[in-house]
């Protein structure tokens, strides 16, 4: 996958992050998603369609998901809330619709957000694009951004 | 001053409600997509809408489109992750009267209501 589909993401969950939580994230070196590999226990899902298509997860340990939210809503909440899995789903909208404000030339839809919360769950993307995973790092804990996503035009996204 | 906010989040709307009250605004409704909001807009006849875009049932410009074919005129400010600048341009032109890009800060959405505000009483 092209590096400009990824630097956008980097940029975009540290702008979230830091604009309504005031919390600094740290980006650490984006690998390559292994099959099979396990998820967070809390995941944020976002689907994107259009000129670039793919998934977005914004994945948390549950300690991590719970401070996270616990400062994004303004009260102590732990993941058992009814409000909880709102909270993480509007996270991964804020991250994904800022990364695709920076594909300039493209057309590009977002999903509404599902959140999936369980240890050891598995996301499955479409099986032929390459996911890749970007590590974070935050006072609240560690937690990671997985892209899975391709361009559907010719034209590349300028860096 | 009555509000209407129009977001799938319950979480957006509770931050963008605690900025209102902070303003002085007290008369707040609430509405989960565009369809609710059009069920609930006749009876609360909102001073001014804050919306979102992205919603099931009825997006946020379905709604603005709907809003102003019924002759109303309120102002409405979009507060979306809608951030790309065709898309800026194809709400002004359903209606919407400003814009907020999530993520803000509640200074931005505090300067943006006011100018609004402003504008319309000009």
């Amino acid at each position: 996958m092209n590096q400009n589909y990824i630097i956008p993401f980097m940029k975009s969950v540290q702008n979230v992050f830091e604009t309504m939580l005031q919390l600094p994230v740290q980006i650490k070196e984006p690998t390559l998603k292994h099959d099979n590999e396990p998820s967070f226990d809390v995941s944020g899902i976002i689907g994107m369609s259009g000129d670039v298509d793919g998934t977005v997860v914004l994945s948390f340990p549950t300690t991590t998901a719970e401070r996270i939210v616990s400062i994004f809503t303004g009260m102590e909440m732990t993941y058992e809330h009814d409000d909880f899995a709102d909270a993480v789903g509007e996270l991964v909208n804020m991250v994904s619709g800022g990364a695709k404000a920076q594909f300039t030339d493209k057309t590009v839809s977002i999903s509404c957000p599902s959140v999936v919360i369980g240890s050891n769950h598995q996301i499955f993307g479409q099986k032929d694009l390459t996911c890749i995973l970007i590590p974070c790092e935050s006072d609240c804990g560690e937690f990671c951004v997985e892209v899975g996503i391709r361009n559907l035009v010719t034209a590349e996204v300028p860096a | 001053m009555k509000v209407l906010l129009v977001d799938d989040s319950k979480t957006m709307r509770n931050i963008q409600k605690g900025i209102l009250t902070q303003l002085g605004y007290g008369e707040i409704e609430e509405a989960v997509d565009g369809l609710d909001a059009l069920s609930k807009v006749g009876a609360f006849e909102p001073d001014l809408l804050l919306v979102d875009w992205n919603m099931p049932n009825m997006d946020g410009l379905s709604f603005v489109k709907k809003y102003r074919s019924m002759g109303k005129a309120n102002p409405i400010i979009m507060v979306t992750t809608e951030a790309e600048k065709m898309r800026v341009v194809e709400a002004i032109k359903a209606g919407v009267n400003n814009y907020v890009v999530k993520p803000f800060t509640p200074d931005v959405l505090s300067e943006r209501i006011k100018e609004t505000l402003a504008r319309v009483a000009a």
